[in-house]
């Protein structure tokens, strides 16, 4: 099936775009607009809107209609989790089960990074938007080490409590600083012969499975992730090891 | 001001009381101590500044070179040093960058060094005091060109010359407080980086020549935009008085500034973080600087509806050890902010309850109010929405200091453009609404009269059992955001000093005078 964007008609490829471009406002402003959004590709282009933002920079939004199309046939998602996510109580239900002991999880947010929202919104009791943190899941042994955890810390942490799964959480991206400590991380692990011990996963607002795994991670978490596809992936991975053992 | 919200004048005065029985202990223990970032923050008063080659401030120079001389108080030994060298102030911060051991001079003649140090205290007072009239001559003379609330923006490059355009833009737009993010680790450095900076994540070191350089920027804005422009930093952290005494010197307008937000989010020591902020509280209410405090930081952890006593009670607190501090209501920016969950049946009767009651609790402070954040989703469309109705609140209960929120939040630091769309939907509203505060009254036992009051219940129970265990052992205990801090961990520890009986600090005894502080 080939698709494209939906305004108010099938196959319009109506799309609708904001920026700012560093020159004043003004005919001249606008018209660079619109030649850049029909250099993007877009046909039947059109400036709403624009306003000055400042000294030499301008503010536009923009319409404009588009030939390019998906088939939506070929598209791969690269999700972490599949379209099967355990509810709480299932996923305790299924630990029970298959796993018979209590699963270990550690998190933190690592490097210089300060914001715990992240990994509050996956481990907290209370959880985030009306969904549990690992905390409240009663078969998961759950520690919330904060922010500006160092690697090591993390590490030694988790193989005190002999955790089955870590989770980092980065926020700050700016300049690409999680990468950095992301595979500082890893590699550590792997210095010290630790990598296959662990499920370890890595979520923030910024991060993708696709990014994660790439860096040698199990799993990564995106927006709209909540406790329940964290603890799916892990709950599904560590039955996956029992199974390979 | 009415109550709109029939609160009880008695429940209010007794949080205030126990506020004070609880802040009391605590002041005894301050008064007994110092710290590695008090006596810096001193030195810096007195004139010292500068790095060695290894980028090692002056300041920190000094206070590691004294090691247990420190309880004598810093100031003894760099006054000494100035008189037994001859040299000036700067001749002096040169010497010591490249190495002269100062520790070990022999110690000259008592009343010549206090005669010397009164000589430094005088040009620190003569300065801070130019600025603080520089700072109320401009607002005066462009009186009624600030919006109320204040809207206040971020800035956050890494760079400070890039901040400068960004800042510069937005004070353009019509923002009357620029606020540079400090990068994300700084809190936790124990010295304030020197020079210029170009580097950092999630924002910019605050340094003295970065303070500078963006003030400069803005007082252009001031006089083309012929508007005041505050300038905000973050006196916390482990160097929260040196920060202050920065700000003080380079007319900063706001500090970032809390008594126990350091203890609780960043796991810094209690005694540490409660020496600390005293004494920058101290410089911040001699300069004039009004402080903002972190309460919304308990909102971001906890639920806005369940803990939003935690919020009352914290204000309370805040405001306690800030008259403690001498610093008056009018610059005691108190935090809170528009953090529930908007699916929430009713949210926003409940958020203009509790932005009501703080107003009328604190009526002289300029509340500093916070956007939501926790819930905004990357929906950019849906956060425009969530953050009209937080700029209606803020205009319809008269809040002091409006932190805007972004349509952007949780995608990116702004963009210019997210700024500008900011700044146009919150004069959109406050000028539609600008006088509709005057034309509310609220409902007797209705959902918000309800609401407030039994937020202020909660509060006073609350505060109530904090009183009875004491404020460290609640924190020890996990009764703040659900964060156990036990009083002999966390950062900065090493730092806190016992004052020896011979204990010397001019500047403090100096800003206690001035602001009829006692002892």
């Amino acid at each position: 099936m080939i698709i494209r964007p939906y305004g108010d008609t099938l196959d319009d490829g109506a799309v609708q775009l904001s920026f700012t471009l560093p020159v004043p406002d003004g005919p001249k402003g606008r018209e660079a607009a619109r030649l850049f959004v029909e250099k993007l590709g877009f046909k039947h282009t059109e400036i709403t809107h624009s306003h000055a933002l400042a000294e030499g920079f301008s503010f536009y939004v923009a319409y404009g209609k588009t030939e390019t199309s998906i088939d939506f046939d070929t598209v791969r998602i690269k999700e972490a989790t599949g379209d099967k996510v355990y509810s709480m109580d299932e996923a305790c239900e299924v630990i029970k089960e298959k796993i018979g002991r209590k699963v270990v999880v550690v998190g933190a947010c690592t490097g210089f990074d300060a914001h715990t929202v992240g990994i509050d919104a996956i481990m907290n009791m209370k959880g985030y938007n009306h969904h549990y943190g690992l905390e409240r899941y009663s078969e998961i042994e759950a520690y919330n080490l904060g922010a500006q955890v160092p690697n090591e810390k993390l590490i030694d942490y988790a193989v005190k409590v002999k955790a089955d799964a870590i989770l980092i959480s980065q926020i700050v991206t700016q300049k690409d600083v999680h990468i950095q400590n992301l595979v500082e991380f890893i590699e550590l692990l792997q210095a010290k012969g630790l990598r296959e011990k662990f499920i370890v996963c890595v979520g923030g607002s910024r991060i993708g499975n696709q990014l994660a795994v790439e860096l040698g991670y199990d799993g990564g978490f995106g927006k709209g992730t909540y406790a329940d596809h964290v603890a799916t992936f892990i709950v599904d991975r560590v039955i996956e090891q029992k199974v390979a053992r | 001001m009415e109550s709109k919200l029939a609160l009880s004048e008695k429940r209010i005065e007794r949080a205030r009381e126990l506020a004070k029985r609880i802040v009391s202990p605590v002041q005894d223990f301050i008064a007994e101590h110092t710290t590695v970032t008090v006596e810096r923050a001193t030195l810096r008063l007195a004139g010292a500044d500068g790095a060695d080659v290894d980028g090692v401030p002056v300041p920190n120079l000094i206070v590691d070179q004294l090691k247990s001389k420190l309880e004598n108080g810093a100031v003894t030994y760099y006054v000494n040093a100035l008189l037994k060298t001859g040299e000036s102030v700067d001749g002096l911060n040169r010497k010591i960058a490249e190495g002269m051991k100062i520790a070990d001079l022999p110690l000259g003649d008592k009343m010549a060094i206090d005669r010397k140090a009164q000589e430094l205290v005088r040009s620190f007072s003569v300065r801070v005091k130019r600025n603080r009239a520089h700072r109320e001559a401009k607002l005066k003379q462009f009186e009624g060109r600030n919006t109320s609330p204040l809207l206040y923006v971020i800035v956050a490059t890494g760079n400070i010359h890039e901040d400068v355009k960004q800042a510069q833009a937005a004070a353009g737009q019509g923002a009357d407080v620029i606020a540079v993010i400090r990068t994300t680790a700084q809190s936790l450095l124990d010295y304030v980086p020197y020079g210029a900076t170009i580097e950092g994540f999630g924002g910019t070191y605050a340094t003295q020549e970065n303070f500078r350089i963006m003030r400069a920027a803005l007082d252009e804005v001031v006089e083309r935009e012929q508007r005041y422009i505050y300038l905000t930093n973050y006196a916390s952290g482990l160097c929260m008085p040196e920060i202050a005494a920065m700000g003080a010197l380079e007319r900063l307008d706001m500090m970032l500034n809390d008594s126990m937000y350091g203890i609780l989010f960043r796991d810094i020591n209690m005694y540490r973080t409660f020496v600390d902020q005293k004494f920058s509280r101290m410089i911040n209410a001699f300069a004039g600087v009004i402080i903002n405090t972190g309460e919304d930081n308990y909102l971001t952890t906890s639920d806005a509806v369940e803990k939003a006593y935690t919020v009352l009670a914290s204000q309370f607190l805040n405001e306690r050890f800030a008259f403690e501090a001498g610093l008056p209501a009018k610059l005691m920016g108190l935090g809170h902010a528009f953090e529930m969950n908007p699916t929430l049946k009713n949210g926003f009767l409940f958020e203009l309850a509790q932005a009501q009651m703080a107003r009328e609790i604190f009526p002289e402070a300029p509340l500093k109010y916070m956007p939501p954040t926790k819930f905004m989703t990357g929906d950019i469309f849906k956060g425009q929405v969530q953050d009209a109705l937080f700029n209606f609140v803020s205009k319809v209960t008269n809040q002091g200091i409006h932190l805007l929120g972004m349509l952007t939040e949780a995608i990116h630091t702004p963009f210019m453009m997210d700024r500008s769309i900011a700044l146009e939907n919150a004069k959109y509203v406050f000028n539609n609404i600008e006088d509709l505060a005057g034309e509310i009254e609220f409902k007797k036992d209705g959902l918000i009269v309800r609401r407030a009051q039994q937020v202020l219940e909660e509060t006073v129970a609350f505060m109530e059992t904090v009183d009875k265990v004491g404020l460290m052992p609640a924190i020890e205990q996990g009764q703040f955001a659900d964060i156990k801090r036990p009083r002999d961990m966390g950062k900065g520890l090493d730092g806190l000093v016992k004052k020896g009986p011979e204990y010397y600090n001019p500047f403090e005894s100096y800003l206690k005078n001035e602001l009829g502080l006692e002892g």
